[in-house]
Parts: C-alpha cells; structure tokens; sequence
C-alpha cells in the first residue's frame, strides 16, 4: 500500500503538489484525521477538486449550495472543521485569506 | 463605423475604464454606462465613518462628474443580457447593442443570506460597514457604546477589502482607548478561517498586533445564524458567541442579473478567465474588479491594475489582436492599525505578502508588512489618489500594473 512517504506536503500538511495526489493519498490522510471514507466523502472530495481545477475559492456556505451536501451534512461527513479537513484530503491548498 | 461599448456599473472600475477607453477610442466609439444608482461613493472611507475619522460628506460625489464628457449614463437597473443578441435589457425595457460589453457591477453585502441578520435587529444593534448606511448608522451606535463586547463576524469568504475587518478591529480598539473606556469593552474577532492571517509570513510578522490590542481570535466559524432576540450567533458545529454589538461582514454576492440569467456562479460572481480578464460567456463580453471569480482579492487596487490590461484586450479584441494574458492578480494594500500608524502589503496569485520596500526597491519609502506613520500618510493621501488618478484612468506614477518582485525580501 502507498503511503505519504513520497508525497510532498507543507508543514501543515497539505499536498504542495496537486498532481501527487491519488485516491490512496486521499485514504491515507482520511485515516490520518480518523475519518473512514464513504462515496458521499468522495462526492465532496470531488466536488472540492473540480472547484480547485476551475480555481473558484471556497467557502462552507458555498460547498452547501452545491448540491453534492447540505452543510449540515458536510459537518456531519468531516466534523471539527469541515472544509480545513475535506480540502487536506483533496490534496487542494487551505482556504486562505490574503493575508 | 463607431464601436458600441456598454459598461455595466459606474463605480470603482466601470468609471475608471470608461475614462480609459474614452481616451483610446475617442470618437470612435459610443460608450455607455448603466448604472442604478446616483452616487459614486470612495468605498475606502466606509472604514473610518464609524469612528468619526470621515463625515459622511468625504465619501461621495455624483457619479455623472467622474465620467469623461461624451459618455452616456443611463440611470437604470440591468435586468437582461442576451449574448446572442448582443444585447442589454433595462428595467423600464429600454434596449442597448453593443460589440463590447464591459461588466464593471460589483459585489455588494447580502444580510438575508444569513438566518436572523437582516430582520429587526438589522441596524439596531447588528451592523455593517461595507454600505453607506451602515457605516453612518454604525457610528451612532459607537458613541452611544457605553461598554461590553463587540463582535466582528466574517460570514464567509470571499469578501470585499479581505483586511477590513482587520482593520475595522484595530480601529475600534484604538477608539476605546481614547475615549477611555477600552477596559470596559471585549473586541471578538470571528472569522470562519483558521486564523485572522492564514499566510505564513503574515502570521507570523503581525500575529504580535493582536495580542498588543487585546483581541481575541475567534477561528473556524461558520455563522449559520443570528439568534437577535438573544444577541447570539451560532455556527453549524453548534457554537454560540453572545455580544452587545454585532459589526457583521454578510456574505457578498454579484449583481442579481447574474443570478436571474444564470450567467454568474453561485455567488453571481462572473466567471471569467484570470490572465485576460475575457468572460466565459462570450468572447466579446469581458469582466473587471469585484465582479468577476477571479481568484484575486475584490478591491480597488485590483480593479486599477486589471484596468490598465483589460483596456489593451479590449482594443485588441475591437481590432482582431489576441489578447494579452497579463494579469497576474496583483493587489496593493494599506491595513491601518491604528495609533496612527498602517501597514502595506503588495502581492499577487503566486506571491504572497512579504517585508520589503514599496514602490522603490530599497529605498521606499513605504515599508511592506511593518507598521509605520508614513504608511498612515499614505493611505490617507490615497483618497486624492483615487479621485483624481485612480478613477479618471491616470497613471499612478512607478506603480505597475504587474507585481514586481523588486524591493521584495523572499
């Protein structure tokens, strides 16, 4: 099995090299934030990228309106900071201010 | 024959390139503005009504005086835009053609968005800065805060001017402090980010401003709703933050016409390419400042730089050029902090803010990333700037619409 040995990630661990990630990078930084994924976590980890390809920031209002997941059911998918963990887990940045 | 060029919206950047284009085109042109409302405001004084440090009468000015002579504005809401006719609709259904349409309508701050903040609390003791009427409403409730918590609320990103709030916070400590009550009220600075700076070097050059004011981080809050009746917000996560006043940063969002033509993305933001500032909709529609999705901070200085590019495209579209892929994200910054001082911060897609000099590599004499009184001077001289540089479509002399790594320490 992969592991994240090879994987290039910052000091908060997030991928600096979106091309790096595969779904078995996706599985091992979910069981990382002890998460254990289901098709409705990778429905949002798709969407996530898509957005990310597209470069449309995000935001957890905006990943509610999407139709993939209510908010409530994003909370409930990647509790304790939804967007912060599903985008580590995407392999995307972090959602940042400009500052 | 003459080119049709329709600008929709007639602030910040819809003024600033009819000037632009006027100048280029001449009489080769007819340009259009529409516009629905009267008042061109300086959207940077917003900040500094609340504390008294502007009048209301510092920030506007009647749209039509900005514009260059042989513009037309027409007075009106957009409710249409037909890309295959080429064609805009006016709310009285007054028709307009064009062969370049310019999108310049920007974002503006929707309330109702959040559950409980638009309702009968809402400029009462719920507040926002980013409207003339909030920010003037705002300061009467200021002078009348005798004490308790104020809570700064970002709804969520993006959002126009992304360190106003920041600056906001700074601001009212500073105001406390001298009308000699800061000990008597708490500043709680909520944000559903993961800190008040998420960049590396800024975390770590200005995290000692918040400890040295005495405001508290409030991280990862994603308002859900405004419990008014128990001076409350809540999250999704069930987190609940009482206080006194609420100063909100609601949810942005584009024009409505972007929702109702399904043109815009779910915010209403335009979606538009970001190197040549063209739109997705059609190749002679282009897009500038807030408006777009452009992953770019939504502020004046953007607005500026993209001009200065998005005039080049537009001529070159009108004349069958490619277009130039010139925009880099570019923004130009000043954070006042308070006491007199501010900082500047200068950066792009790729570069995020550093220390360093501005605009002379190592000479200055702004200083990036670092507290100082003549960054302060600056950004008051900047209103000057803006009137009669910025908007007219003037060059801000060694200021490039590109970022310069020049000056930069890396």
């Amino acid at each position: 099995m992969e592991t994240l040995e090879n994987i290039k990630l910052n000091p908060e661990g997030y991928l600096t090299d979106f091309s790096q990630w595969t779904p078995e990078v996706g599985n091992n930084i979910a069981r990382e934030e002890g998460i254990e994924m289901t098709d409705d976590h990778w429905k949002v980890i798709h969407y996530l990228q898509d957005q990310y390809k597209q470069e449309v920031p995000l935001s957890i209002r905006k990943v509610g309106k999407s139709g993939v997941v209510t908010i409530k059911e994003f909370y409930a998918l990647f509790p304790q900071g939804p967007l912060k963990i599903s985008s580590r887990i995407a392999g995307i940045p972090k959602p940042a201010s400009c500052i | 024959m003459k080119k049709n060029v329709v600008i929709l919206g007639a602030g910040t950047a819809g003024t600033m390139m009819a000037n632009h284009l006027h100048k280029k085109l001449g009489k080769k042109a007819n340009i259009t503005l529409i516009d629905e409302a009267k008042e061109h405001y300086y959207q940077p004084g917003f900040l500094f009504i609340p504390f008294g440090i502007y009048e209301p009468k510092d920030v506007v000015k009647p749209i039509e005086k900005h514009l260059p002579k042989h513009a037309r504005f027409v007075n009106e809401k957009v409710v249409n835009i037909l890309p295959n006719e080429n064609k805009v609709t006016t709310e009285r259904g007054l028709n307009f053609q064009y062969d370049v349409l310019v999108i310049a309508t920007g974002t503006h701050i929707a309330p109702e968005e959040i559950e409980g903040m638009a309702g009968e609390f809402w400029h009462k003791n719920i507040f926002d800065f980013y409207t003339f009427e909030g920010a003037v409403a705002l300061h009467k409730a200021l002078e009348n805060f005798k004490g308790g918590k104020l809570v700064i609320n970002i709804a969520e990103m993006p959002i126009k001017c992304p360190v106003a709030p920041l600056e906001f916070a700074f601001l009212a400590d500073d105001y406390f402090v001298k009308r000699g009550i800061r000990d008597q009220v708490e500043i709680v600075y909520v944000t559903p980010l993961d800190g008040a700076f998420t960049k590396p070097k800024a975390t770590q050059e200005l995290t000692y401003l918040l400890k040295e004011k005495n405001i508290e981080i409030i991280p990862d809050f994603a308002i859900a709703e405004v419990d008014g009746a128990n001076k409350k917000i809540k999250d999704y996560a069930g987190k609940e933050i009482g206080y006194d006043l609420l100063v909100a940063i609601p949810t942005n969002m584009g024009a409505e016409v972007f929702e109702t033509t399904g043109l815009g993305d779910e915010l209403n933001f335009v979606p538009t390419n970001k190197h040549t500032l063209q739109t997705e909709i059609a190749p002679n529609i282009f897009a500038i400042g807030d408006a777009t999705n452009v992953p770019a901070s939504k502020a004046g200085s953007v607005a500026h730089f993209e001009g200065e590019i998005l005039l080049t495209n537009v001529l070159n579209y009108l004349d069958g050029k490619p277009l130039v892929t010139d925009f880099d994200g570019h923004a130009n910054c000043f954070i006042e902090t308070g006491k007199g001082k501010a900082l500047l911060i200068d950066f792009n897609y790729n570069q995020e803010p550093v220390k360093g000099t501005f605009p002379i590599a190592g000479i200055g004499p702004l200083k990036l990333l670092e507290e100082s009184k003549l960054n302060h001077m600056g950004k008051m001289a900047f209103k000057w700037i803006y009137w009669n540089l910025l908007i007219p479509g003037r060059h801000i002399p060694m200021v490039t619409p590109r970022m310069t790594l020049k000056g930069k320490k890396i």
